[in-house]
């Protein structure tokens, strides 16, 4: 016996009225809500654009004053209102490499390290205290530079260095004296320490994904770790490691107060890696609200704006590469 | 003759090994470094007074209390403003716009803005408010680290969102539930712990900000919590102190840097532990 309730009363005009009136409002919700998701989605295009427009409206007084000469005047004189970009490029580009130097062979071992030597039980734990570098702010680094590390390459590294290179053609340029502490050579260090997380994070990502198959297959043929590491992975994630270094690029690039506290702003360019030195961001960090005049506010502007360029260029190449690996994996 | 070629193939990956190892030790004795020695310098100064005095004068006693009611104020402020427009951007790409157009380009402009340095952001705000305002401002502050928030709250809520399985939108469907009704009442309870973790992640992101802060909220050595003047922050004060020839000065700066430091870390630790009972269930 199934009862099955039949109601027989007849649907009011007045319910039918209250009905429509509900699912128009459920309509209309509908609409406006995909409608704010979408100008939202809209406004992070909107914010990118904005960043552009405004770096380059404020940059153009500079630009229109000094042209493309901006790019490669050496000159940086607030007092006779001379303003030229190419130091703190200079700086920035140099700073850079260094980092990129020491921190991709490391940060491509450590990743050697936790995907294939490391026992599985401490590969999470040290995974996540690499990765908890990567969220120290940049002023702690920047601190800690400024009264641990410098002090420390100032007493220990920097003379002995000087005085083993003082006769050695080349590099008595590259390490010539007095030892500062602080300047180009110190703040590519800490920014090495920086981007290291970075880098480490995303190899580990991409040699997670190489198909065990054919490590399994070269292990057969009887190569050693460091073979199967060297002629099997890394060419099978070249474009993520890339794409990952990239990534780190951009940040040691746009890393703003970890250098200011160590590079020791000097606006000139020294062929000495000991000498101080100036980056983009730093010398906008240390200026920036000390700018009086138009046209220097204005040169400060058209370094971010060159800044943004750069890294611009940088990030984009990396996130496409990055896209390109995840495409072949997914 | 083999056996020779063969040692050396053996010498080889043992060296690699080592190298390995080595670079492991290395960076792991780096962050043990930065935070012994952040301990060791900051621990010292950790008193109540840090919380409940001004930043003083050189040679005077004094706390931190300004620069941490700031940091709270446009830490909190900027959320408010950056998190819903965020997760409101995130929604769209992964419910209405999955596979559109649109959604490629923001999450390809979104990952750059996500690394792209903060300074140029600070740059941008100060063009667009601190200009015409005519003065630096904590509220010029806030929206700086609400721009900084934005790409992090982006690309947590998308990944989050794709990850809710499709049954479940299908069966709020069938049930005759409108699409936005499904999304908050049933995407957005399955993702909540992802877009928590986001929210934590972003906070941790701008709480360390110091730069795009230096030509918008600036600095004020005195207690305000004004919006409309400049405003002090935790990693302004820091950076002002720590570059001061005084040494109190510098002890402060050394124990403001350890509690951003353990905020961060701690914020960091949570967000971590979030998603992993979120994937374990």
């Amino acid at each position: 016996m199934v009862d099955v309730a039949w109601q027989e009363t007849d649907v009011s005009a007045q319910d039918v009225a209250e009905r429509a009136k509900v699912l128009n409002r459920l309509r209309i919700g509908d609409i406006v809500f995909h409608h704010i998701t979408r100008s939202s989605a809209l406004f992070v295009l909107v914010v990118l654009g904005g960043v552009i427009v405004s770096l380059f409206l404020g940059a153009l007084p500079a630009l229109g004053e000094f042209g493309f000469g901006f790019l490669t005047a050496q000159s940086w004189n607030p007092v006779t209102e001379k303003f030229g970009a190419l130091a703190p490029i200079y700086g920035t580009i140099v700073t850079s490499l260094i980092a990129m130097l020491i921190a991709v062979p490391f940060g491509l071992m450590i990743a050697m390290f936790l995907t294939e030597l490391c026992p599985m039980w401490l590969r999470r734990p040290i995974g996540i205290a690499i990765e908890l570098l990567a969220g120290i702010p940049s002023i702690i680094y920047g601190i800690w530079g400024l009264f641990v590390f410098a002090p420390f390459i100032q007493q220990y590294i920097q003379p002995p260095v000087i005085a083993a290179f003082e006769n050695v053609p080349g590099l008595s340029i590259l390490f010539a004296g007095p030892p500062f502490g602080i300047g180009v050579l110190t703040a590519g260090l800490i920014l090495a320490i920086m981007v290291l997380p970075f880098i480490t994070s995303i190899s580990r990502d991409v040699f997670d994904a190489v198909p065990p198959v054919l490590k399994e297959a070269a292990y057969g043929l009887g190569w050693t770790q460091w073979e199967v590491w060297r002629y099997v992975v890394l060419p099978f994630t070249r474009i993520g490691v890339i794409g990952g270094v990239m990534l780190g690029l951009g940040r040691a690039l746009g890393e703003t107060m970890a250098v200011t506290f160590v590079i020791g702003n000097a606006h000139r360019i020294s062929p000495s890696l000991f000498a101080p030195g100036t980056t983009i961001s730093a010398t906008i960090a240390n200026e920036f609200t000390e700018a009086v005049g138009d046209l220097y506010t204005s040169s400060l502007i058209a370094l971010g704006l060159i800044l943004f360029v750069i890294t611009f260029i940088v990030l984009a190449i990396a996130r496409y590469l990055l896209l390109r690996i995840e495409r072949r994996v997914g | 003759m083999d056996s020779s070629l063969y040692a050396a193939r053996r010498r080889r990956n043992v060296i690699a090994a080592i190298a390995s190892y080595g670079a492991t030790f290395v960076g792991l004795t780096w962050l043990a470094l930065i935070l012994g020695v952040l301990f060791w310098q900051g621990l010292g100064g950790l008193s109540l007074r840090v919380f409940t005095e001004m930043t003083p004068p050189p040679g005077a006693m004094g706390g931190l209390l300004n620069a941490i009611v700031g940091s709270l104020i446009m830490t909190t402020l900027a959320l408010l403003i950056g998190a819903p427009i965020g997760i409101l951007a995130g929604t769209y790409m992964a419910e209405y716009g999955r596979h559109s157009y649109l959604t490629s380009v923001v999450r390809f402009i979104n990952d750059i803005l996500l690394s792209a340095p903060s300074i140029v952001v600070g740059l941008f705000i100060y063009y667009v408010m601190v200009r015409p305002m005519g003065h630096f401002s904590g509220v010029a502050g806030a929206v700086v680290l609400a721009v900084l928030v934005i790409p992090v709250m982006v690309r947590t809520t998308e990944d989050m969102l794709t990850l809710v399985p499709d049954t479940l939108r299908e069966a709020a469907a069938s049930i005759g539930l409108p699409r936005s009704l499904m999304i908050r009442q049933v995407a957005y309870r399955a993702a909540r712990a992802g877009i928590i973790t986001g929210l934590l992640l972003a906070v941790a992101r701008i709480s360390g900000e110091t730069a795009p802060l230096l030509f918008t909220a600036l600095n004020n050595q005195f207690y305000s919590i004004n919006l409309n003047a400049p405003m002090a922050s935790l990693p302004s004060v820091i950076f002002q102190f720590a570059l001061s020839p005084y040494k109190d000065w510098q002890d402060l700066a050394w124990t403001g840097a350890l509690i951003i430091t353990l905020a961060v870390l701690a914020m960091s630790i949570i967000a971590r532990s979030l998603t992993r009972t979120r994937k374990s269930s």
